[in-house]
């Protein structure tokens, strides 16, 4: 996805230092587990995101970096020092609010200037630092208001300028964008990518919205009840989930289940119903042959015919409903035995002009790689 | 708004009248002429004149506005501190308890209060003076503050602390620049309210009061004993003036904050 010219990997890499390191980290609260044995680095100048449903533990596992919490069990190190102890004030990590948390008794150029005041800088540099500041998120006209003065978008760009002020190397935020509207959300998205890359800062984004991880993070982490499911680039959370559940919870799929008949290497077959051809798709992570399994596919690889077109993998159906998106269509097929099949294309003619409607009789095909089959 | 029919003119009128007719017939009676308190014989402002000559008074005075003032800073300081415990430490063991000790001496008769003072004071031989007031006032008047306080912190966005200390401040600091100015409010005025109730108690200070410090409460009622004297009137018109006019600022001041809360939460 992302077509830097020098690809950015440093997980690849054995030889890189990680930025933080989870070593078996717990936390409990009495006898509630909110994070389960979590085992993670994320780099220098990542962008990493942290996904799940609510309360998975994004913002504890987040508050144990910018030192709210304590880990019950594990080491958490940043920079190579056991954070264990360490209080917030006393760590090089900022973090945005989800809240924002802006003080309603200090101005806007106050507010950025409060944590320069409180850090080793000599005070005549502070003004010229908080100046820059207010470039970065272009808030030079709002300096002298207070934050209940401006607009929430703004309000949001000042806690942004407030937690960059200090030039952390780590800095933490969560749920950022959850306030804007879509549109001016993805004009920040796009800043704070900037804005990364211009200081260099190491981000950890908490996000509710898929699209968004998909969009800024260099590594997403997708969490399930204090679990890490999967850690992986964009791309390969989305093309090659390690489970079912990472794959159902980005983005559409469609999921069939059945049994994995023949395992040869990275080609899987699966049963899934009497008196039909067996599924074709890629090996997923431990799937072992004769064992329960699902094969998932996303609906824009499957393609939807009228004539029985050549593919390794074929079925046939009738399309029970049609759901317009404006750019594209899904096409909700029915199979025989009932299993409901999307399928997603591109709209490049007029509504008028397709040749695919209800009740139609309709193939739908995919190729052999273009689905994963994975154990349940 | 709807037209006031004569029933809720008339019972407006009756219940003013009820509340405020003593005291006018109190303010009017200052200006007396006379030094008998019950004959009118025409305007004049001497008893004004002799109230400042009158140096008991002004002794009982200037005690009970230092008792009022280090009392009251005392009450602000400790129950602003209970308030925080209570609202922040979530569960400890003991909590109801302590909650329910801070928020007792609001419903303890202060015969009570006043008597289990002055117990206190003669077994540990303290020498009572303004010294024992202030302690009797800051006891009984800090509950009332940790009231205001705390139902001022329970609404306080405790991630605004965190960001402070994600900035770099300690726990007094964060305090002192975050948490402080922004429930000021809500402390002033428990700090007036802590005034208000000192200046006007006569009851624990009578069993607390030395024979040296004497407050104006407990002046006022040992002279009306002796029979109700113009110069008295004189003295407690002033005190309605100064009462009205801090309980209109205080209401002007806590109207604002409000409005500048609405404004900021938004
Ligand atoms: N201080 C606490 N005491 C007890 N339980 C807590 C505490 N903080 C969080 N939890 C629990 O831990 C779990 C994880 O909470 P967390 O706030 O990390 O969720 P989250 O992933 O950030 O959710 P959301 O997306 O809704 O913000 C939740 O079940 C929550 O109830
Ligand atoms: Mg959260």
């Amino acid at each position: 996805m992302s077509s830097a010219t020098v690809e950015f990997s440093p997980w690849t890499d054995p030889d890189t230092t990680p930025l933080i390191s989870f070593e078996g980290v717990t936390k409990r609260f009495g006898n509630f587990t909110a994070i389960d044995n979590i085992n993670l680095n994320i780099y220098p100048r990542e962008f990493f995101a942290l996904l799940g449903p609510s309360g998975c533990g994004k913002t504890t596992l987040m508050r144990m970096l910018g030192g709210f919490e304590e880990a019950t069990e594990g080491t958490i190190t940043i920079d190579g020092q056991d954070m264990a102890g360490i209080p917030a004030n006393k760590r090089a990590v900022n973090m945005m609010f989800q809240s924002y948390a802006l003080f309603p008794h200090l101005t806007v150029a106050d507010n950025i200037a409060f944590g320069l005041h409180r850090s080793p800088m000599p005070k005549s540099e502070i003004q010229g630092r908080v100046d820059e500041m207010l470039r970065l998120v272009q808030l030079q006209k709002f300096a002298k208001r207070k934050p209940h003065q401006i607009s929430g978008g703004q309000r949001q760009r000042v806690a942004l300028a407030r937690a960059l002020a200090k030039a952390p190397k780590l800095l933490l935020l969560d749920e950022p964008l959850g306030a804007l509207d879509k549109k001016l959300r993805q004009e920040t998205q796009f800043e704070l990518m900037d804005i990364q890359e211009t200081t260099g800062t190491t981000f950890v984004i908490v996000t509710h919205d898929q699209e968004e991880a998909m969009t800024v993070a260099s590594r997403i982490a997708v969490m399930d009840n204090g679990l890490l499911k999967q850690v992986d680039t964009p791309d390969r959370i989305y093309e090659t989930p390690n489970s079912v559940y990472v794959a159902d919870f980005i983005g559409d799929v469609n999921i069939v289940t059945g049994t994995a008949t023949t395992v040869d290497g990275d080609a899987t077959q699966l049963t899934w119903a009497e008196g039909v051809a067996p599924i074709k798709g890629m090996t997923g992570a431990q799937v072992t042959q004769g064992e329960p399994a699902s094969f998932v596919i996303r609906p824009e690889k499957v393609s939807i015919n009228k004539s029985e077109p050549e593919a390794s993998n074929k079925v046939q159906g009738q399309v029970l409903d049609i759901a317009y998106l404006g750019n594209m269509s899904t096409y909700h097929v029915e199979l025989p035995n009932g299993q409901i099949i999307k399928s997603q294309t591109a709209n490049n003619r007029r509504i008028a002009r397709r040749d695919i409607t209800w009740e139609d009789t309709v193939w739908l095909s995919w190729t052999e790689t273009a689905g994963i089959v994975l154990r349940d | 708004m709807r037209r006031m029919t004569s029933f809720n003119v008339v019972s407006l009128t009756l219940g003013f009248a009820f509340l405020y007719i003593p005291m006018l017939i109190l303010i009017i009676y200052s200006f007396n002429e006379s030094k008998l308190v019950t004959v009118w014989a025409g305007f004049s402002i001497k008893w004004y004149g002799e109230l400042l000559q009158n140096e008991a008074f002004l002794d009982a005075a200037w005690v009970t506005v230092k008792v009022g003032f280090f009392s009251s800073t005392i009450a602000t300081v400790l129950g602003t501190m209970a308030a925080f415990v209570l609202v922040r430490s979530g569960r400890f063991f003991g909590r109801t308890l302590f909650s329910g000790m801070i928020y007792a001496p609001l419903v303890m008769p202060e015969v009570i209060t006043g008597l289990s003072l002055l117990l206190l004071f003669i077994s540990l031989s303290v020498d009572r003076g303004v010294f024992t007031i202030v302690l009797a006032h800051a006891t009984f008047s800090m509950c009332y503050v940790s009231v205001v306080v705390s139902s001022r912190m329970a609404t306080f966005d405790q991630s605004l602390e965190e960001a402070a200390y994600d900035l770099g401040c300690t726990g007094w600091d964060a305090f002192k620049s975050v948490t402080l100015p922004i429930i000021a409010p809500a402390v002033i005025s428990g700090w007036l309210l802590a005034f208000t109730l000192s200046l006007d108690d006569l009851v624990i200070a009578s069993f607390t009061a030395g024979p040296s410090s004497t407050t104006l409460p407990i002046k006022i009622f040992s002279s009306v004993r002796l029979g109700v004297s113009p110069e008295i009137n004189a003295l407690s018109t002033i005190i309605i003036g100064l009462v009205t006019v801090g309980v209109i600022v205080a209401s002007i001041t806590s109207k604002r904050a409000l409005v500048r809360r609405q404004q900021e939460t938004v």
